[in-house]
This record gives C-alpha cells, structure tokens and sequence, in this order.
C-alpha cells in the first residue's frame, strides 16, 4: 500500500497549480463551478495543448505522452480545484481520442488524433435521444448505407457542449433488423455538415447546458465509421466506463467549496465568525469527510485503468458516490446561507457570486448524465457483486 | 499510490482467516460471550503461539518486528470473526505504548510477556463523564517519596477483570493547565486497593469499573514523563481510533458478503430477493460504504505505520467509520428481514459490536471538531 503520490508526480501538480495559478492572475478566467463541462476557452484549451497536457495518457506512438492515469487525474484534479475552463478539449481528450485509439483505422487515428492534441477538436457527445437515455441501445438516429456515404436522419439530446462543438460523436442504428445492441455503429463527424441543425436547450439555471442535435439527410462520408460497423454499442459501453471515471463527478463545483469555506471564516453572524458556529463547523468538517472519501474511491478507478483494466463496477462506485456528494455541497451551502441562498445572479447582496443556488439546482442533473445513479447501482450489484438479474 | 496489500500482508490475512474460521466459529463467540472471563486461555495462547501478540514488536522483546500496517490486517480479519477477548486491550492499548513511551527496563520486562501470551494488559483512561479529553481526568496520583498513591474511579475499562497490568492515565499536577499534569501509570492490578465491577455491554464485551482506592505504585512505573503523558495518550488515542476502524473494516465486510449471498438464496414471489432493483440499489450502497471504510481506514493506518503526520487522516476515517456501519449494518437488517433481527441469525454479532466501535475512542462528532480544526476553521 502507498496512500502518496511519488515526487515526480507532486512536482507534476506543482507545476500545473502554477500554470493555473497564474492563468488566473493574468485574467484568462475565473473560478467556476462546471467550467470543465461548460467553460469555453479556445485560448486556455491551446495554451493546455502546448503543454502537453491533451492526451496525456495516450500512447507516444499517437502524440501522446505515454504517462500514467493517476498523473492524468492529478491533471484533472487540479483543473477541477481551480475551476478551469477545459470544455472544449474535456471529452475528446477524456473518451473520444481512446476510442478512436482503441477501435480507429489507421486513417482515422491520423485525422483526428493530432486535431485533439493541438486542441482545436471541440467534440461533443451524440448519444442520447427523446426516446433512448438509460435504455441507450433503442435509440433510432439511423445511418443508410448510400454509395461511398451513410445518410443520417434522426435526433441527440442533452449534447454537452453544443453550442461550440464542431464535431460530434454518434451513435447511429446501421442495422435496424439486428437485435438493438448489434445494430448500432459510431461515427466523428464535423458538425458543419449540410443538414445539422442544433437548438440549445436551457437548464434549470438558466443555462445553456446542452444541445438538440437534428440530422436531416446528412451525408456522412463511409470514412466517419469508427472502425467496425454495428459495433457502435460495445465501443460506447466500454467510453461510458472513462466517462463516469474521473473527479469531475466528484469536484464538479468544487469552487463553491473553497467560497463557503471562505464565506463562513469571513462572515458574522450574532456577532462571531460562522466558522466558530458548532453546527456549521460540523456540517463543513462532514462534506471534508465525505469528500476524502470520495476522493480514494475516484483514485482507485485511476489505479484500476493503470493495471490495465477497463473500470467499471469502481467508476460505476465513485460517479454514483462523486455526484451524491457533490449535490450535499451545495445543499449544504445553501444552508449555511440562509436568506442570502436565494439570491441568484445579477441580484444586489449576492454572496458568493450566486454559485450556492446555480450549483443547488445545476447539481441536480450530475446524477443523471453519463448513468443515472440507479444504472450504476444496477451495475455494481449485477457485475460487481453478483447479484441475478431474475 | 498503491491500494494493496502486499503478498506477505495477503498471506498473514489468510493465515489469519483459516485460522479463525476454524478456531472462533460464531458458537464460540457465543460461549466466549456468555462466559465470566470473556477469552478463552487456550485460543488466548494459540494466537500468542502463531506470534500475533508480538507481531509490531522488535524481535528483541520476542516479536516479529512487522508494521502497524501489518496488525491492521490482523485486526481485519478480528473484526470479521467478532474475535472476542482481550487482544486490543493487550497489545493496542498496552503493548504499542509500552513500545513508545516506555524506557528500556519496561519494555524488556514486559513486552516479551505480552509477546509470548503470558500478560493480559490494558488502559484505564475514561471516567465517568465519558469524555476523551484532558480535563476529564480526575482520577488523582499523588507523590509521597518513591511511591504514588492513585485513587478515583475508571470506567468503560475493557478486560480490566482479566488484565495483569493496567496503564492508568492520572493527575499528578492540579495547578498544571489541564494538559500539562498527566501522567500514565503501570499498575499491577492485584495491587491492594484495585477493585472491579464488570458492566454489560451491547458489544458483548467486558467493559468494567475500575475503583483505585489508595494504590501505592512505585516511581519507577511511570511510562513516559511526568506530568507529560497527555501527548502520550492522544496518541494512544488515535492509533485505537484506527484500530477500531480496522477492526470494523472486517466487520461491514463480512455483513456485506452474508447480505449478498442471503439476497442470492432468499427467495419470494418465485424469484431471489436478490434480482429486485431496490434490494440490489440497497447492496450497492452498502458495497459503496464498505469500500469507502476500507480505503479511508487503511490511508489513516499507512500512514500512522509510517509515522507521517495522520492527525486529519485519523479523524476523517473514524467520523466517517461509525455512520458508514450504521448505513450497513440497517441495510442489511432491512435485507435479512425478520431473521436478522433474532439471536440464531450471526448478523447481531456484527450490529452490537459496530454500535460500539462507533462510539469507542471518539464519535463522528468528536471527529468532526477535529476535522474543522484542520481546516482552518
């Protein structure tokens, strides 16, 4: 056991707190909550891509750097505790670069791998539908063979990042007669395409969150395929697994912790400091409690991939635990502010520049995206523990 | 980082387990339990046999030099057996400080008999007011010559009815700040004037009263310095805060795997109990809370087996390993249904002692303070 991270690997943190440190202070951005999903910063994804920082994990022999996932979720950590901007380069260096390396051709290996690297590949996620979210394989979005193109004609939901994408990763039915698992195929394709329409949807905060995404006859040319046709369904199972596996589920609005901390050594109530408050000393000791907790739980998924294994049950076990304590954060913050709770942006007295309540009711979609709670607790007891199905 | 356990560790936990399944099956625990002395002298000896009494001492006092660590997976699989008696009372809150704060006299006369099975010890530390912080001692040692005279009254002192040897934590200085008058005692419990009361306990375990009425020990059985013990103690403190959690590591373990495997075999409306969602959701989130106690208790216990600095670590896994087994232990009453809930079922073995372990050597509020404090709050 070793419960350190080796010298080479604090010196690697050090040196990404700096960066972010002075990214900061140099006014690239600010703290916030969600900025790894909603944080859009061509600038900052390039200044990352320069580094080397996109593709880490990935082999040499791709551009990548070869090097290990607990250095990758040291990386992540650090953006997360800074509140960094990575949207645009989160889930193509996250999940789309491994499946294009896992099961690409060659070419595409070539196209979009180097596209990724110098961060200039914004690629969003195309798989949910109006009638497919946790039953993902009925989706209907269908691809026809047509000559040297598949035609695309259907419809994605709740699309991370559709408002500045400009590829999409989808799962399209290729085989409508198969049984529903084995007829559906992947593809990358470049969301300029003639008959792409996408249509914002607003969330409970009042942000643009996600998009619809409308296929209308789109001609998508035979090359998008990845790899083998009507094994779209196995290849996003295996993605899911490093969708659910990192911090981010557990420090998706990590910066509202560091503000209510810092709020409750600043403000008085009753005349002393609410960090000399029993209650609300203890109610921030609690989420510091279950946020070492978390975070082992999520550092083992890292250990998992490292060894070599895909990390299902143990992402499965820190996204469901990740995204409960995330939502106790700002159900917790919100509590300790009392009246001043429901003040949101734009409203004089704002405390905290709103991210209590835009966090309480943003939250509420963490255990929903990339797996319900209820899929992954399906999950563990099925895989992980064994338990029948019937 | 690195989460597990090296293949000497694996071999000393399967060492550990044949040997407990076969020696301490729960119709032992039983009669262990039930019994007046609360051990078994030939099982207490059998372990001493296999080394486990010496196991983090130098080989010098008759152990086997492994780490704190390493105990920590013995009291694992203690934990998983409900091993009743005197082990945590005798080398986690006697022999381990013996080990620190003891001068080399001590150490050489002592901890070879704990070594080798022949000293029962333990610690008298709570008082009545059932606190765990300095001000709570009262129990007074008061110097006349080469010899203190300790009186006042212990209580929730384990296996103080068995023991050969307490270490009692007492006030030398009363004008002292609270911390800065305590010092730790050896005390030889047939001494005259040390008198016990066993009480009964939802664990199971021997708990007792300890009375020192006029008891003359000599200078020389001072463990550490005068007045200085307080450090000592917290220590003490923190090293059995994790032990517990270890100890309870192996319990939730254990309850998860008699759950799950009762899920698989339960059946109703034609079909296991265990292929309903909401009882699998309910395994889940205990499978959740086992994991979660393993990996906090066993960064706490490296930590401490490497003498890094654990105060936050320590405070974290104990706060955390009280509720994580009363969310286990309900669930998985919930799942046994009415059968867990009598004495021919195993599952109360598992529930009283997890209701104790989350109180013993501070509760989740007493850690919470602590966690704040290293917060900077």
């Amino acid at each position: 056991m070793d419960f350190e991270f080796s010298q080479e690997q604090e010196k690697f943190r050090q040196e990404i707190r700096d960066f972010l440190g002075e990214e900061i202070r140099q006014g690239t951005f600010k703290p916030s909550c969600d900025a790894w999903i909603q944080g859009y910063s061509p600038e900052f994804t390039k200044k990352v891509a320069q580094r080397g920082w996109i593709g880490l994990t990935w082999p040499k022999e791709y551009g990548g750097q070869g090097r290990s996932n607990i250095e990758r979720f040291i990386l992540t950590e650090e953006m997360l505790r800074y509140g960094a901007p990575a949207a645009c380069h989160w889930f193509a260096d996250r999940q789309i670069g491994g499946t294009i390396i896992a099961f690409g051709t060659e070419e595409q290996k070539k196209e979009f791998l180097p596209k990724i690297l110098r961060g200039e590949a914004y690629i969003g996620l195309g798989m949910s539908e109006p009638g497919a979210g946790s039953d993902l394989a009925s989706l209907q979005t269908r691809a026809v063979e047509d000559g040297d193109n598949y035609i695309i004609d259907g419809q994605k939901m709740w699309t991370s990042c559709g408002k500045f994408m400009n590829h999409i990763y989808l799962l399209a039915r290729t085989d409508p007669n198969a049984p529903k698992q084995r007829g559906i195929s992947d593809f990358i394709i470049e969301t300029s395409l003639p008959g792409i329409t996408i249509t914002p949807t607003i969330d409970i905060t009042g942000s643009e969150a996600w998009a619809e995404v409308f296929f209308d006859n789109v001609v998508v040319p035979k090359r998008c395929l990845i790899g083998e046709k009507n094994r779209g369904f196995y290849h996003v199972l295996n993605q899911l697994d490093y969708e659910r596996a990192g911090l981010e589920r557990l420090m998706g609005n990590y910066s509202l912790f560091e503000a209510i901390i810092q709020f409750a050594k600043e403000t008085k109530r009753n005349g002393k400091p609410l960090a000399e408050d029993t209650l609300i000393r203890h109610k921030l000791a609690q989420l510091q409690i279950e946020f070492e907790v978390g975070r082992l739980l999520t550092y083992r998924v890292a250990l998992v991939i490292d060894e070599g294994r895909a990390p299902n049950v143990e992402a499965a076990m820190a996204k469901a635990y990740g995204t409960t304590f995330a939502q106790r954060l700002a159900s917790t913050a919100m509590v300790i502010l009392k009246l001043y709770g429901q003040l949101v942006v734009g409203s004089k007295w704002l405390p905290i520049l709103g991210m209590a309540p835009h966090s309480y009711l943003g939250s509420k979609g963490y255990s929903l995206q990339a797996g319900t709670s209820e899929i992954l607790r399906n999950i563990i007891a099925t895989r992980g523990l064994g338990l029948p199905s019937q | 980082m690195d989460l597990a356990l090296s293949e000497e560790q694996e071999m000393l936990r399967k060492m550990a387990r044949d040997f407990l399944s076969d020696k301490c099956p729960k119709t032992v625990v039983k009669e262990i339990e039930q019994s007046e002395e609360g051990y078994l002298p030939e099982l207490w000896q059998e372990m001493a046999n296999l080394g486990w009494m010496g196991l983090v001492f130098p080989e010098k006092y008759g152990g086997s030099n492994m780490s704190f660590l390493d105990l920590s997976v013995l009291l694992e699989e203690m934990g998983r057996a409900c091993l009743p008696g005197p082990f945590f009372s005798t080398v986690v809150l006697g022999g381990l400080p013996l080990l620190d704060a003891g001068n080399e006299a001590q150490k050489d006369e002592y901890l070879p008999k704990i070594a080798s099975g022949k000293a029962i010890f333990t610690l008298a530390l709570t008082e009545p007011d059932a606190n765990y912080d300095t001000a709570s001692i009262t129990v007074r040692a008061t110097a006349n010559n080469s010899t203190y005279t300790i009186n006042g009254v212990k209580l929730f002192v384990p296996d103080a009815h068995i023991a050969d040897y307490l270490l009692c934590v007492a006030r030398t200085n009363e004008r002292a700040k609270p911390e800065n008058g305590i010092t730790i005692f050896l005390v030889d419990t047939k001494s005259p004037g040390v008198s016990y009361t066993v009480l009964k306990t939802i664990a199971g375990d021997k708990l007792c009263e300890v009375v020192f009425d006029q008891v003359r020990v000599p200078r020389e059985n001072i463990i550490g310095q005068l007045d200085k013990g307080w450090s000592e103690v917290q220590k003490i403190i923190e090293r059995a805060a994790v032990a517990k959690c270890c100890e309870m590591v192996g319990n939730i373990r254990q309850v998860l795997d008699m759950t799950v495997n009762y899920a698989k075999e339960r059946k109703q409306f034609d079909r296991p109990i265990g292929s309903f969602q909401v009882i699998q959701h309910y395994c889940a989130s205990m499978a959740t809370d086992v994991d979660s106690l393993r990996f906090i208790t066993y960064q706490a216990a490296w930590r401490l087996s490497k003498g890094l600095p654990c105060i936050k670590e320590v405070a974290i896994a104990k706060a955390w390993m009280g509720e994580a087994c009363e969310r286990v232990t309900a669930l998985a009453h919930q799942i046994h249904g009415a059968i867990g809930v009598t004495m021919d079922h195993d599952l109360h073995f598992y529930t009283r002692r997890a209701k104790a372990a989350g109180i013993t050597f501070g509760d989740a509020d007493f850690y919470r303070e602590i966690v704040a404090q290293e917060m900077g709050l």
